[in-house]
């Protein structure tokens, strides 16, 4: 396998509070191969923001990283200086925020701020700016003459899609994305999604793509990483995560939301809430709402297991960690869980 | 749904329209939020009223709720038309009949009390005659309703002792303290995670299974409408552009628009639809609008007439009508 374009190992961010430390990001590893596509999905507060916010080394205090590191291009951008992650940002990955009503500056006009960002990389003469942001507003879709546009000028999906050409006025490696869609409605949510997706075929960028909404990124993610109460849940090829998600915090996220197709079949959701991360449950974090816990769920904190193209982080697959040796395998499954796939 | 078709409607509007004046008095330039919206809303029924943002669909909510006054158009409320009433009482028994259920339930509870006092507070308001043992009883029989048990000790917890879902419950029971027929429940579930969602669509449900309880469910997740209300009405620019029983609405759209938002669905069991046509254009001009079809600008099957005359509303299935003039009719 060639070099991945992003490792992740065992990276934790901790936020120093004064009733002590909520460790939000705890030994996240995963890595990504060139012009790959990852959805990380979860819910709020699973720190799937934190991560990301890890990853691209935007981290202010009270978070910081309590260990790991991120590879990115063979260097340790935890150990890097400033300096040096200046000049990897924007070039070598980028990032497209969520508001970008608010990540864009309203007192300048578009083609001002990309010319900012090309600056920031060396001299680039007017001529220069207006040649590429012309380049990067085609490429997005957006009429040319909008480089004089203000951002208040704009609709919602044209800021959205701003933001995008100005993430790709480099051609970066890896281009971060940080919930791009959710302040559009469906019809933008859809027409953006696919832009994304052409973009990425035709560029060859990877994306990191960060959203609580699985079933948007389901056609477009080539993996899915599931996050709960800060740890990796399950990760998996988007459709086998989809079609048999074997942890049962995903089975249950899987089947809590409706569709508009095929029966109207009820729906069950999870009990309970997500758990306070300043004191996480015992064991497997997501024992206390799970339909399937075992007597030992709440003292033996799983590790990722390989199931098929699947890992996950479920005792259900191991019989024999953290059991008494010689004790009955009674938990063990097949590799396809029992999940009902709605046709 | 079957039964109620023959009675009177719980709640009709006429004609709706609201216009907000932009800029300062002397300004001319008008915003039309809503324009000759009529609605039907049966007993025990749930009708959930979807739309982009700034489709409208807020603005109908708060017309229901007389927190605006409508520009045009009337409301009629067991056929009684609403403007008329007038005196304080009228008015609060009104507001008795039409709660509402607010987004967010992070701001819509006042944290600096318990959570019981707003259900105590409803109940001392609208059922003055309850003695303050059987308010305590009837509090605790609503939280027990919308699924907070224990009641008792849930009713002394803070807000921030809860969960978004549970807040919302919350929500809920504040607005079954007055014994309403109706409630507007405007994005009652759009700020709450996935996993906890559900049990709040199921509260939904149940509430007019059990209590009999109307609905209007403004919602931007069509799937969200389809699993709980019987009809779905979709907004459009101010305008309704189609309303019909949920599963004809979402299987057979007929108004342009309406399709292109069920093709736009993301969903994990089916592979995109593709999309027709009018995906990207100008959102609709809703300042000082012309005559025509709002939709003109992005619609992949306009004709001339579309720009010229704006298109009522016509039955084009059982109850199923679309506000187009190219759509056809079931033969």
């Amino acid at each position: 396998m060639a070099e991945p374009l992003l490792e992740v190992r065992d990276l934790s961010v901790a936020y120093r509070t004064d009733a002590g430390d909520v460790v939000a990001v705890d030994r996240v590893s995963f890595e990504m191969a060139r012009g790959e596509f990852l959805a990380v999905v979860g819910e709020s507060g699973c720190g799937k923001s934190t991560l990301l916010y890890a990853i691209t080394q935007l981290l202010s205090p009270p978070a910081e990283i309590a260990g790991g590191e991120v590879r990115f291009g063979g260097r340790n951008l935890v150990t890097l200086d400033g300096e040096e992650l200046r000049r990897l940002r924007w070039r070598g990955y980028s990032i497209v925020m969520q508001s970008a009503m608010n990540a864009l500056n309203p007192t300048l006009s578009v083609e001002a701020q990309f010319g900012d960002a090309m600056r920031a990389h060396g001299p680039a003469g007017d001529e220069e700016v207006r040649a590429r942001s012309e380049a990067v507003l085609k490429l997005v879709g957006i009429d040319p003459v909008h480089r004089r546009s203000y951002p208040h000028q704009l609709s919602g999906g044209m800021r959205q899609r701003a933001m995008i050409a100005m993430a790709l006025l480099f051609d970066p490696d890896l281009v971060v994305m940080d919930e791009p869609t959710s302040a559009l409605d469906v019809v933008a949510q859809r027409s953006l999604m696919r832009q994304i997706k052409d973009l990425q075929e035709r560029l060859g960028f990877a994306v990191l793509f960060v959203t609580h909404d699985m079933s948007l990124v389901s056609h477009y993610s080539d993996r899915l990483l599931v996050m709960y109460a800060g740890q990796v849940a399950e990760i998996a090829p988007t459709r086998v995560c989809f079609d048999t998600p074997l942890h049962p915090y995903s089975q249950g996220l899987f089947g809590g939301f409706p569709s508009i197709h095929g029966p109207r079949l009820p729906l069950v959701g999870i009990p309970g809430s997500p758990p306070d991360l300043l004191t996480p449950p015992s064991g497997c974090r997501f024992h206390p709402r799970c339909a399937q816990v075992m007597a030992h769920c709440p003292v033996v904190s799983p590790d990722l297991i390989t199931v098929g193209d699947t890992e996950v982080r479920c005792l259900l697959y191991a019989p024999n960690q953290g059991r008494p040796e010689g004790a009955a395998i009674a938990a063990a499954r097949p590799a396809a869980a029992p999940v009902e796939v709605v046709t | 749904m079957t039964a109620g078709a023959l009675e009177a409607p719980l709640l009709r509007t006429e004609g709706l329209t609201r216009h907000f004046r932009l800029g300062g008095l002397l300004s001319r330039r008008m915003l039309h939020a809503v324009d000759d919206v009529d609605l039907e809303i049966r007993q025990r029924e749930v009708v959930a009223l979807v739309g982009e943002s700034g489709s409208g669909k807020s603005t109908v909510a708060r017309l229901l709720a007389r927190l605006y006054r409508p520009t045009r158009g009337r409301i009629l409320f067991h056929g009684e038309p609403v403007d008329r009433l007038r005196s304080r009482a009228a008015s609060l028994g009104y507001h008795g009949q039409v709660a509402m259920v607010f987004q967010d339930p992070y701001s819509s509870l006042n944290p600096a009390f318990r959570v019981s006092h707003g259900v105590t507070r409803a109940l001392r308001l609208h059922r003055p005659e309850l003695s303050p043992d059987e308010r305590q009883h009837e509090a605790e029989r609503l939280f027990t309703i919308v699924g907070l048990t224990p009641a008792a000790a849930t009713l002394r917890r803070f807000p921030y002792e809860l969960s978004g879902g549970q807040r919302q419950r919350v929500g809920f029971a504040e607005a079954l303290a007055s014994k309403p027929s109706l409630i507007l429940a405007d994005e009652p579930v759009s700020m709450l995670d996935v996993s906890i969602r559900a049990g709040i669509l199921n509260l939904m449900t149940e509430l007019r299974d059990r209590e009999g309880v109307s609905m209007l469910f403004i919602t931007h997740d069509i799937a969200s409408a389809r699993y709980v209300a019987d009809r779905i009405v979709v907004m459009y620019g101010g305008h309704v552009v189609e309303s019909g029983p949920s599963e004809a609405v979402v299987a057979h759209p007929r108004h342009p628009y309406a399709q292109l938002l069920m093709a736009s669905v993301p969903d994990p069991r089916t592979p995109p639809a593709d999309l027709v046509g009018g995906a990207v254009g100008d959102p609709p001009k809703v300042i000082d609008p012309i005559e025509g079809c709002r939709f003109v600008g992005r619609c992949p099957v306009a004709i001339e007439i579309c720009s010229r005359v704006t298109p009522r509303l016509r039955e084009l299935g059982p109850g199923h009508s679309a506000a187009c003039h190219v759509a056809v009719a079931d033969s």
